[in-house]
């Protein structure tokens, strides 16, 4: 049963959202974005404060939290899947890959 | 016109507290004014591991910011402590504009550690006399400076805690405060926003820069940031890149104007929203803003961070559900009841406005209680 309250999305634009308690894999998600209601079906376990894809995100592709890019998908991210360090990279402070 | 009471001191700034300090000049004297601050009650002992032979920015910097200390006006008088007079009163006179009574001392004047923990624990008992024979006046809440700090920060941070900061920073700058925000390295992704409320095109482009400075020392590094900040504790919390956590990090000064960027442990000429460049870590970051003279700081934090500035009472608001149950000791607001009951930010700010109001006017938060205080000085380059 999709259950309002159990996730929050900072912005319209946003193609993640952040769980609000620890939520299942199978569980559907709904979540009011610009007056509509938008369900998303978890792929992965989402624990609280973690975030997951409202739609699917192509490798290389932006993703959005707050109406902004906080970085590039570094995999090819479907829609409900657990959203965090191993398929999204930051854009910035890579000194790494300046040598 | 919202009032408290404080402390009004002889250079017309206002202190929220009342303490006497014991100020080490440099490194070489921090174990003989500790000596002194164990033996006096109500003393606060204020030292750095560094100092002589600093040199350069560095210099300036440890020299402004314990004489920022030694000038704070939540500081009734101040003993100065060095291995010689000439250092003890070299640091003194940047601190006598403040017009506070000082004292100094100095080990080798005195004939050593033993003579000066002697002199110097009588001079500081009579400072505590004194001291405890001020009272507190009403004042204007808005001539205080607020500084806006997160440390052990998650996903909460940027939707319950920092908006709740954002919230009183926004009403407390309206109200003709000072609030202010430092950390450049975390408006990294978020540093557009900063800069375009800026009022001067100086500024603006400061903003821009000091950002850029941090990007770039992981560059000459040449580190991947990720692991450093955001930190693990960030990333268990569900921060998975910088640009992320500055984005809910910026969200705690508010919204108003960007009247002044300014230098560590600098005070702000300006009233309303002031920048300070800081490095990330909190104790430094803590300290400058002390040492700059703000008088509370507000401290955000989601996964739970103890640690507060000495001589600035640290106000701890977390809106992580987990974190305020299991670390009920150290956190002063609960603004959990954003993502648990639907609080509105509106409501927390309000709560968050009258503690706030009751620190300054008294009432003590739990890093004062606990003494997690830590003083740390920022450095960046060698000793010579």
């Amino acid at each position: 049963m999709a259950e309002m309250g159990r996730a929050i999305v900072m912005s319209p634009e946003d193609n993640t959202a952040v769980a609000l308690a620890d939520l299942a894999a199978g569980e559907d998600v709904s979540l009011k974005i610009a007056g509509r209601t938008v369900t998303t079906r978890l792929l992965d376990a989402v624990g609280f404060g973690h975030k997951f894809a409202l739609k699917d995100i192509a490798a290389g592709e932006k993703v959005f939290k707050y109406g902004t890019v906080i970085g590039l998908a570094s995999s090819a991210i479907a829609s409900g899947q657990h959203v965090h360090i191993h398929n999204v990279e930051s854009i910035r402070v890579r000194g790494d890959k300046k040598k | 016109m919202t009032k408290f009471r404080g402390y009004r001191r002889p250079d017309g700034r206002i202190g929220v507290r009342n303490h006497v300090a014991v100020l080490s000049a440099m490194d070489n004297s921090n174990a003989a004014a500790s000596r002194i601050g164990a033996m006096v009650n109500g003393t606060v002992v204020l030292s750095t591991p560094f100092g002589r032979t600093q040199i350069g920015h560095d210099s300036e910097m440890t020299t402004r910011t314990l004489a920022g200390f030694g000038s704070h006006p939540n500081i009734a008088s101040v003993l100065v402590v060095g291995l010689s007079l000439d250092s003890a009163n070299a640091l003194a006179d940047r601190i006598r504009p403040s017009g506070k009574p000082i004292g100094t001392l100095g080990l080798q004047d005195c004939g050593g550690p033993i003579n000066l923990t002697a002199e110097g624990a009588k001079m500081a008992t009579d400072m505590v006399i004194a001291a405890s024979r001020l009272a507190r006046e009403e004042c204007d809440f808005s001539d205080l400076s607020i500084a806006v700090e997160c440390g052990g920060s998650d996903t909460t941070s940027g939707i319950a805690s920092n908006p709740a900061l954002g919230h009183f920073a926004d009403r407390f700058v309206d109200a003709g405060g000072t609030i202010v925000l430092s950390e450049p390295a975390e408006f990294m992704g978020a540093e557009h926003i900063l800069a375009e409320r800026a009022e001067s095109p100086e500024d603006r482009q400061r903003i821009y820069d000091m950002v850029k400075w941090f990007e770039d020392e992981a560059g000459r590094a040449g580190v991947d940031m990720r692991g450093i900040n955001p930190t693990p504790d960030n990333i268990r919390g569900g921060l998975t890149t910088l640009e992320e956590k500055s984005l809910g990090a910026i969200i705690k000064g508010g919204t108003r104007p960007v009247r002044e960027v300014i230098d560590y442990s600098e005070p702000s000429t300006k009233r309303g929203l002031v920048i300070m460049n800081t490095p990330s870590a909190a104790c430094e970051s803590m300290t400058g803003l002390a040492g700059g003279g703000s008088q509370i700081i507000l401290f955000s934090t989601g996964r739970g961070n103890a640690i507060g500035a000495p001589v600035a009472p640290t106000v701890k608001v977390s809106g992580n559900p987990n974190t305020v149950s299991s670390m009920t000791e150290i956190i002063d607001l609960d603004v959990s009841g954003i993502l648990t009951r639907g609080e509105s930010v509106e409501s927390a700010g309000e709560r968050l406005w009258n503690e706030v109001l009751a620190v300054a006017s008294g009432a003590l938060v739990r890093c004062e209680v606990l003494g997690e205080e830590q003083l740390a000085v920022s450095r960046f380059g060698p000793s010579v």
